[in-house]
């Protein structure tokens, strides 16, 4: 209720209205297709920081069964968009929908997460005291309500569940290891699998190979490879070889905005983009 | 923190119930309470093994304090907020008692208003006496006092995600406003001295031995009561939620769960088994005045908790049993010695015992484990 007082989220209410009135889709500045099979929608998105601008008028579109990369130097905004995208920041302006129907702006970490948005955080954050089978039944697609919580109880459906996704990414031997004694790149795999175990259908990778030998990084893009069948997929990253390896159509932010979007050759070609990259 | 064992899931052994080693260690601790003590008390005083009267009241007024911190540790070791001001909950459920028991006493000497009322003239009971003179609503009261306190404080503070230190500090201002409130004559609490001179509880008289353990052994119960209801959260999968707010705060709310909620669920039952507690107290200690609600008394039940083991249930019970025991063993001979005890003992188990008295026996037996196997092979 709190922050309901606040200019920012006034101003967000304001808009929410705004969106409702004017028909998703149907933006001006946008193509046709973004009305169906439009999964992310973002318009207009503004959001600064004490005068400072993260965001600038970011307009993205995603959909549904796309595999999109998002590049950009530091501070091009791409850590804040995902916070845009699942809660945690509220927008000065813009419109933010997912799947055409739902107000991204008007909803809290929890409400978004359970409309099926999932976020991997840059460090992996992962919950070092549990086993790496809890971690991933925490994440387990199910009423996330205080009482279903109490009351829940592990069925053989679920827990097949579970081994499948451990195997999927790779963890069937350390299903009883603490998470905290996994090592880099397998909190890594660790945190995919809680996204694809949450099903969630849009699924947020802040830099999924940093700090990566280049072995798992080759295991993680065949991972990813292997998710997008099934799932949206946003991946924010810094090392391109791994943005080539993923091969798919790429967005570059710079200072809040889109500089340009298209392959992954056209994008490493455009003039624009290197100079941002390689200095003014 | 992050080296701390994940709370083992129940739901495979009958009816889900497979004690630890930590739970046989608290049933053989509550019989002895339960029976072994009863006992004693009741040999002939000759025997040399008597348990002195007095012993029954002290014990009591332990176990209380183990009820304490078993909801303070519910909240700091698993879902990771440090309250500095529990004892707030557990002086507010005994003041509701206390208000019972004054009662009593008022309708046993005939009279309408407590006796510390009539000192101040005043004519008539206050609005927020009614009622107080019967058990059920006093029993309603010891938990929805509390606990509706909590609810108020857990909401604003979890709201607006204020946690670390300054949840702490915030919590210890609460205790402290409620200690200059309650000291206060016209609030209707008998101010500075507070509630005391009571005569029955439950038509018993509070000063018959019978009586004494009567409340001590429902003390006993109320302990077991609280930690199979603890015990029981904390081994379903809500248990795994608390572990991971307090691990990941944030990453929770990316899972889906309502983090904020759940955190005000373990803190608003906290402060009822908290309020539950200082209810028990009362009889026992004979008396209930401000100085419950001192910070300094709130600062040592989160000392009781460190030192018995935070992260587990076991821990807090310990914890809170073994510094009383040592302190009322001190402070019989040189009471000036306690607070460096006290402030010694902290360092030593963080220093030594980062998982507390409870974490000594793991401890050990793999330190064991390990040379057995370091001279095996």
């Amino acid at each position: 209720m709190a922050e309901a007082e606040t200019p920012t989220a006034r101003a967000a209410d304001k808009l929410g209205a705004f969106a409702k009135a004017a028909k998703p889709g149907a933006a001006k500045g946008e193509p046709v297709k973004a009305a169906k099979g439009t999964l992310l929608y973002l318009d207009g998105i503004t959001v600064s920081f004490d005068g400072f601008k993260a965001l600038d008028t970011l307009s993205l579109v995603v959909e549904e069964g796309d595999l999109r990369t998002i590049i950009g130097p530091n501070g091009a905004g791409k850590t804040t968009m995902m916070d845009v995208i699942t809660g945690k920041t509220r927008p000065d302006v813009g419109t933010a929908l997912f799947d055409g129907r739902h107000d991204l702006t008007q909803l809290r970490e929890e409400a978004t997460a359970n409309l099926g948005v999932g976020r991997k955080f840059q460090k992996p954050t992962v919950f070092e005291p549990l086993s790496v089978f809890q971690n991933l039944e925490l994440a387990l697609a199910s009423e996330r309500g205080l009482l279903a919580t109490l009351r829940f109880r592990l069925d053989p459906g679920r827990r097949a569940r579970i081994d499948e996704i451990l195997d999927v990414c790779g963890l069937g031997d350390l299903r009883a290891t603490p998470a905290g004694q996994l090592s880099h790149g397998q909190k890594q795999w660790l945190e995919i699998g809680m996204l694809l175990i949450q099903d969630a259908r849009l699924l947020l990778l802040d830099e999924p190979v940093a700090g990566m030998t280049d072995e798992e990084t080759a295991k993680t893009a065949r991972l990813i490879h292997d998710i997008k069948r099934r799932h949206t997929l946003i991946v924010v990253e810094h090392d391109m070889a791994f943005v080539r390896e993923l091969g798919a159509r790429t967005t570059v932010l710079h200072q809040g905005t889109v500089l340009t979007e298209g392959s992954v050759d056209a994008v490493q070609n455009d003039p624009k983009v290197i100079e941002v990259y390689l200095g003014r | 923190m992050a080296s701390q064992p994940a709370p083992a899931r129940a739901g495979t052994g009958v009816l889900g119930w497979r004690p630890g080693a930590a739970d046989l260690a608290l049933i053989a601790l509550l019989l002895i309470a339960l029976v072994g003590m009863p006992v004693l008390n009741a040999l002939p005083p000759d025997s040399g093994l008597k348990l002195p009267d007095y012993m029954i009241g002290v014990l009591g007024k332990f176990f209380c304090f183990a009820m304490l911190a078993l909801a303070h540790g519910l909240v700091w070791g698993y879902a990771g907020p440090l309250s500095l001001g529990h004892g707030a909950f557990f002086g507010l459920g005994g003041y509701c008692m206390g208000m019972y028991l004054a009662r009593q006493k008022a309708i046993s000497a005939g009279n309408e208003l407590p006796d510390f009322m009539v000192f101040l003239n005043w004519e008539s009971l206050p609005w927020w006496w009614t009622g107080t003179h019967l058990a059920p609503v006093a029993l309603l009261l010891i938990v929805a006092v509390p606990g509706a306190l909590a609810l108020l404080f857990g909401y604003f503070t979890f709201r607006s995600r204020i946690s670390g230190v300054y949840f702490s500090i915030i919590s210890q201002a609460m205790v402290f406003a409620l200690m200059l409130a309650f000291s206060r004559s016209e609030l209707g609490f008998g101010g500075k001295t507070g509630l005391t001179n009571f005569s029955t509880i439950l038509g018993f008289s509070v000063s018959d031995q019978g009586t004494r353990i009567g409340v001590y052994v429902a003390t006993v119960l109320a302990l077991a009561g609280s930690y199979l209801l603890c015990r029981w959260i904390v081994r379903s999968k809500l248990g795994q939620v608390l572990v991971a707010i307090r691990e990941a705060e944030d990453r929770v709310r990316f899972l889906g769960y309502p983090a904020d909620r759940v955190k005000l669920f373990v803190f608003v039952l906290s402060a009822m088994i908290a309020g539950l507690g200082g209810a028990l107290y009362v009889p026992q200690a004979g008396i209930i005045n401000p100085s419950e609600f001192e910070p300094a008394q709130s600062i040592e039940v989160a000392a009781w908790v460190a030192v018995g083991g935070r992260g587990t249930l076991f821990g807090p019970i310990l914890g809170a049993l073994g510094v009383n025991a040592a302190k009322s063993w001190l402070t019989g001979f040189a009471p000036e010695l306690w607070l460096f005890v006290l402030g010694g003992l902290f360092i030593a188990v963080t220093l030594f015992l980062p998982k507390g008295l409870a974490g000594l026996w793991p401890q050990v037996r793999a330190a064991v484990a390990k040379r057995r196997g370091g001279t095996d092979g």
